[in-house]
């Protein structure tokens, strides 16, 4: 072939117009006439026994069209499929459970659906939720990994008897024997927590079932289209060509937009075939953060045995990893942290073994990386302490341990997410380092710059690491390419688009292969009516996989174009020569004939297709391959820290990456700085907050920071081009490499910044507050605190001490007295006793813009101790969430005749207020209990005849 | 995240609203730039009965410089109070701590009465008003008055009006000679709710002494806290490191008592406070003394 064209061309995306002019069709567009919308009834607590849902008031509310729960499924309510079933590693355990369409014994996360309402409108369908009564028996929550393995803890599948997903093991080599010959021994207890994926559209389904033409399409922003054609006919009895699911333009994806089936995807057509009218269902963000899987954390114990000069002989890691509350999706992200470990680095010796640990959490499923980001982070940062431990320039001690480039193929001798061994297929890893040493100054920040800043007083710091990601992985795509009379190209993939640049790169292999203008080449993807083999969008599969199948058909329409050609020109195909849309006999004074025409010529309206032809200017091609491609990098920044403020600035982010051959270098560093960006959210902003009780604290964007454009500076980069030897172009992945190693380069570069105080990070994220107490632990010279237990993600605490101007028995009295507690209590509108020892009551409480909503209110008193004090269970719950839990109340006799009081709350809190209502929580509840101890201590002067304080 | 069924009124005159705030009382709500309200509303934390737009009151959008003050209508939008040169020279601590209110598009609808009568503890504007000692007009149906800053704000969003009354305009004192002023805060991410965040006015006398200097602090409490203790222990001595440290010192520890929540520890808030009253308190002084040579008083 002649020198290329269209692939490693910076051709601008032929989706942009539509998307930057709003034109472009996104599923919340489709709105069918008559269309019905859907919300969902979901549990508010993590772990609790549904004794009844009572919807009938629900049913009856003006605009409602229908509610469902699990018992009006019938048959079609059964459990999803395990989309991934385990690799083949000898002694795996692995258990299933998979989520169901709506809960029916149990709740097992926040979030869990409950009851389907369908009405008019998404309003008339939320107020509806307010009316359905669902009794559910709270059950202690496993939210802690090292907890849920303990015997005796709360169980999240009681028929597995454990909360044990999976136990894998891995080896390569001997660990044991190689450590014995080591000079140093690092060991490290690490914790990596991811986050939610935070695309900018959420999820949503629109079905509409067309009972003349006995057809149902759904609209879906899934990831697989055909996987969830192929699901759904199924499940609903039909022919799949039944069935057309169109992902049309998707707002980012980045994975957990390809699980399947989530509940509202079985739930949504399935009401519009029952209801015979479109139904369509929009994830609100809220939802979005409960009910689209995510990622989170691993706990690593890890172990790296070096020679003196630094060369690595092994590592050995021992990791929990949280699956939440099912499995469907396997063991795809810790068997990724597992292979993605071993990094660029020569590792003889291996020893991986991880425990996938069920939680009352939402499910975890691959996000942007995949758990790759969690194996980076534990071998740099063991790298990092390797380094300083023996002396080395970070740099250096990478260097001396990547594999040379003779070493490729490399088999390392584990199982890889695909059930394929982990193989490189190429890769040429001292150069990116090299180049980015060069692009960021490395050795010039080193030497001169970073310490005349801090001659100055300024904390400046830098970090460089390096990173591998399997990419490319198979099973297969498909693709067809169509020359039409136009002599436009159509070509149809199964590969949904989340704006990947998808319309364009592909364009770009089959305009090269055709030599047709990139701009007459039309991409489709995602239109099960179009292409229906295939599986989906993940695993940045999409340019090697998908396009390889492209490259395929394009060059069996090429042999086509050539075949009809030399008929119609009576010359040898061989001398044909394809250029800009036409073709002719080579050489440049022969007549060119456009390609459409000859599209017209091999569909005649007369006459007849040859015996062994086909008609037409098309063909179909498949590529599967049977190993991943494996791309690679390197990641360099530098940080400044302001150590009194605990703020972080990032001056410069230099990456320099390879994967493979480049098809549009615009798209590629789109990739970049986009993964790069959600690679700093994970680094200092975005954490899922989960508390005691697995309620996420932190349910919004207003708390939930993704970073914005002033958070993420302009991505320097370059490219190193080393094709894989795996498909015919040579093309590796890239949708996940900037997100991958940002973690692990922001911490070194901040230990690095800080380091006069000697502070070690051995977790991420990181946020102001945890580097403010990482940075006074180190002062102080004490160990840093506890990393396991974020800090914020415990149960309300309401604690404080009170005077009262009277004896302590007056206190006590009045402390059991109803019609007293009733005027202490801010916004008590009845309380009666309940039993000897309870009261039961309606609580109407507002502050600020929350509007004074209803409570209903239980309080009974455990173990009494008069009048020393007394325990009360309170349980407060309304439409805006509840707050549950013991308060312990303590009387002393005060200094001059009066009584102090001392009490202390935990209180679960769940719902709204749980979930937006963070940063007020522990200001309200001191103002209404301040406010409530008043107004007894006002009772109690007025009892006692005196006045009050 | 769909609003629960509420009434809705939009008058046209400032007597309109104030009639429809007398009639609903309690049950109504005023919307003006909704910056808040509209997302309480759509979480169903609010739900109220009635909503008042006040979008449709021209009235009482604008900047007015006069002999008592620079007067400022409640409906003025942040961002017209950003660009304004009049602000930028007649209170030069709203100009320099408006960026830091949420973002340009926020801006553009939020207003300054909405941000005031709103009493957010973490809310620029009304910590900024505390330091400078602004005054605020409170019209009802029937009567009118004005109310000073300090006994404006009452605690967790709550203020001193009744809610039959709406805050109509805003007037700040004219900033006397020698006086130096700085805002500073610490967020998450640009434009965030402030983990803590400080506003200072300090006014040197002839020696160069200080005369007076109001601090206040956002987001430590629950609502704006001016740091009584800080401003006096500053107050009498010269500016100089040691006694900005010992105000420093002193807000942080006397003046307030900040709550826990997922972003920031109640250690970390009042460590934040101790180095941001240090910081603007700094710059303050630094300003107020270059002022005393170009100041014609």
């Amino acid at each position: 072939m002649t020198a290329p064209r269209y692939i490693g061309a910076r051709v601008p995306r032929n989706e942009d117009a539509r998307l930057l002019t709003g034109r472009a069709l996104f599923v919340d567009d489709v709105e069918p006439p008559g269309t019905l919308h859907v919300a969902f009834y979901r549990s508010d607590q993590a772990h609790a026994r549904l004794r009844n849902v009572d919807p009938s008031a629900a049913r009856r509310r003006p605009g409602v069209v229908a509610v469902y729960t699990a018992w009006d499924l019938g048959e079609y309510w059964r459990p999803g499929p395990l989309l991934v079933p385990p690799p083949p590693i000898p002694g795996l355990v692995f258990h299933q459970a998979t989520q169901v369409p709506l809960a029916r014994d149990k709740v097992r996360h926040v979030g869990e659906p409950i009851a389907m309402v369908v009405a008019e409108s998404r309003y008339l369908a939320e107020d509806a939720l307010d009316d359905i009564r669902v009794e559910l028996d709270p059950l202690p929550a496993v939210v802690d990994l090292e907890a849920a393995l303990r015997p005796g803890a709360p169980l999240v599948h009681d028929q597995l008897g454990t909360n044990l997903a999976a136990h894998v093991v891995q080896r390569k080599g001997d660990y044991q024997r190689a450590r014995r010959k080591a000079a140093v021994v690092i060991r490290r207890r690490l914790f990596y927590d991811r986050g939610a994926a935070a695309a900018i559209e959420n999820r949503a389904v629109v079905a509409s079932w067309d009972p003349r033409a006995e057809e149902l399409t759904v609209w879906d922003t899934t990831q697989a289209p055909i996987p969830i054609r192929n699901g759904l006919a199924r499940l609903l009895g039909l022919l799949e060509s039944q069935v057309r699911v169109v992902a049309p333009f998707v707002g980012g994806g980045f994975g957990p937009k390809i699980m399947m089936v989530y509940p509202e995807e079985v739930l949504v057509p399935w009401a519009a075939i029952r209801l015979g009218r479109p139904v369509k269902w929009a994830e609100d963000r809220r939802e979005n953060f409960y009910a689209t899987t995510q990622e989170r954390g691993q706990i690593h114990d890890a172990e790296i045995a070096l020679t003196r000069d630094g060369r690595i002989l092994g590592v050995r890691d021992v990791f929990l990893h949280d699956t939440g509350a099912y499995d469907p999706y396997g063991l795809t992200v810790p068997i990724n942290t597992q292979c993605t470990l071993l990094g660029p680095y020569d590792i003889p010796h291996y020893y991986s073994e991880f425990r996938a640990v069920f939680t009352n959490k939402t499910i975890v499923t691959p996000v942007r990386g995949a758990g790759r980001q969690h194996g980076v982070f534990v071998i740099e940062r063991l790298l990092d302490a390797a380094a300083r431990e023996l002396g080395l320039d970070p740099a250096e001690i990478r260097r001396r341990n990547f594999l040379p480039r003779k070493a490729f193929p490399h088999n390392h001798q584990i199982i890889f997410q695909d059930s394929a061994p982990l193989v490189y297929d190429s890769g040429d890893y001292l150069p990116a380092l090299e180049r980015a040493q060069a692009l960021i100054g490395y050795e010039q920040f080193r030497r001169t710059e970073q310490p005349a800043l801090r001659a100055a007083g300024r904390h400046v710091g830098i970090g460089i690491v390096t990173y591998v990601e399997g990419t490319g992985i198979g099973p297969y795509e498909g693709a067809r390419v169509t020359v039409e009379p136009s002599g436009r190209v159509r070509v149809a993939t199964g590969v949904g688009t989340q704006g990947q640049g998808h319309l364009t790169a592909l364009a770009q292999i089959v305009a090269e292969v055709l030599d047709v203008p990139v701009e007459r080449v039309h991409v489709i993807t995602g239109d099960t009516r179009e292409f229906h083999w295939g599986t989906g969008t993940f695993a940045s599969r999409g340019a090697v996989v998908a396009g390889s199948a492209c490259y395929a058909a394009a060059a069996r329409v090429r042999e086509k174009i050539l075949g009809v050609a030399g008929r119609v020109l009576g010359a040898d195909p061989k001398k044909i020569e394809l250029r800009h849309g036409t073709a002719r006999v080579r050489g440049e004074a022969n007549p060119a004939i456009p390609i459409g025409q000859l599209a017209l010529q091999a569909n005649p309206l007369r006459g007849a297709v040859r015996p062994g032809s086909e008609p037409g200017l098309e063909a179909t091609a498949y590529f599967g391959p049977d190993k991943g491609s494996t791309a690679n990098g390197v990641h360099a920044m530098i940080v400044e820290v302001d150590p009194e403020t605990a703020q972080v600035e990032i001056r410069r982010y230099v990456v320099v990456h390879d994967c493979g051959r480049l098809i549009n270098p615009l798209i590629v560093e789109g990739q970049i700085q986009g993964g790069v960006a959600h690679g700093i959210g994970n680094a200092f902003y975005e954490r899922l907050i989960y508390d005691d009780n697995g309620q996420l604290l932190n349910a919004s964007l207003m708390d939930y920071l993704l970073p914005t454009a002033l958070d993420v500076p302009r991505v320097e980069m370059d490219h190193r081009e080393t094709p894989s030897p795996f498909n015919p172009a040579g093309i590796k992945g890239v949708g996940e490499a900037g997100a991958i190693p940002a973690a692990a380069v922001f911490a070194q570069a901040v230990e690095d910044a800080l380091a006069d105080i000697g502070l070690e990070i051995t977790e991420i994220p990181l946020s102001p507050n945890r580097l403010f107490e990482l940075i006074e632990d180190a002062r102080r010279g004490r160990a840093a605190g506890p990393i396991a237990a974020p800090a914020g993600g415990r149960a309300l605490v309401v604690e404080g001490r009170f005077e009262f101007a009277g004896p302590r028995e007056a206190v006590w009295d009045l402390l059991l007295d109803p019609a007293v507690l009733r005027q202490a209590m801010p916004g008590a509108e009845l309380l009666e006793r309940a039993g000897a020892d309870g009261y039961r009551g309606v609580l109407k409480v507002g502050i600020g813009p929350i509007t004074a909503s209803q409570f209903a209110l239980t309080v009974s008193i455990v173990d009494p101790d008069p009048p020393r004090g007394y325990a009360l269970r309170v349980d407060a719950r309304g439409p805006l969430g509840f707050v549950a839990g013991v308060a312990r109340v303590t009387l002393t006799p005060g200094a001059s005749g009066g009584t102090d009081l001392s009490y202390r709350a935990e209180l679960e809190v769940g719902g709204t207020i749980a979930a937006v209502g963070q940063r007020l929580l522990e200001s309200a509840s001191r103002v209404m209990t301040g406010r409530g101890l008043a107004a007894l201590n006002r009772e109690l002067a007025a009892r006692l005849g005196g006045s009050g304080r | 995240m769909k609003p629960a069924p509420f009434e809705y009124h939009r008058p046209d005159t400032v007597d309109e609203a104030l009639a429809l705030l007398a009639e609903y009382g309690g049950d109504a709500r005023a919307l003006a730039g909704g910056q808040s309200l509209v997302p309480a509303m759509n979480f169903r934390l609010a739900r109220p009965r009635v909503l008042v737009d006040l979008n449709r009151l021209d009235s009482l959008s604008y900047v007015r410089a006069e002999a008592e003050g620079l007067h400022l209508g409640a409906m003025t939008r942040q961002r017209a109070v950003e660009r304004s040169e009049v602000v930028r020279r007649d209170a030069p601590l709203v100009a320099e701590a408006i960026p830091f209110v949420a973002h340009p598009q926020i801006r553009s609808r939020g207003t300054v009465g909405g941000s005031v009568a709103h009493a957010d503890p973490a809310a620029e504007l009304p910590a900024v008003l505390l330091a400078l000692g602004a005054r605020f007009q409170a019209r009802s149906r029937a009567t009118h008055r004005w109310i000073a800053a300090g006994e404006f704000f009452t605690g967790l969003f709550a203020t001193a009006l009744a809610p039959d009354e709406l805050l109509t305009d805003l007037v700040i004192p004219p900033r006397r000679p020698r006086t130096g002023w700085a805002f500073a805060e610490v967020s998450r991410r640009h434009g965030d709710y402030a983990l803590a965040g400080a506003a200072a006015e300090v006014t040197l006398d002839q020696r160069g002494d200080v005369a007076g200097a109001r601090i206040a602090l956002l987001s430590v409490g629950d609502g704006p806290v001016l740091a009584r203790e800080g401003g006096a222990t500053l107050t009498g001595s010269a500016p100089s490191p040691e006694a900005i440290g010992a105000a420093a010192h002193a807000a942080a520890t006397r003046d307030i008592d900040p709550p826990s929540d997922i972003h920031a520890s109640a250690a970390y808030r009042r460590h934040l406070a101790r180095v941001l009253v240090r910081r603007v308190l700094t710059a303050a002084c630094q300003r107020a003394r270059g002022s005393s040579r170009s100041d014609p008083a």
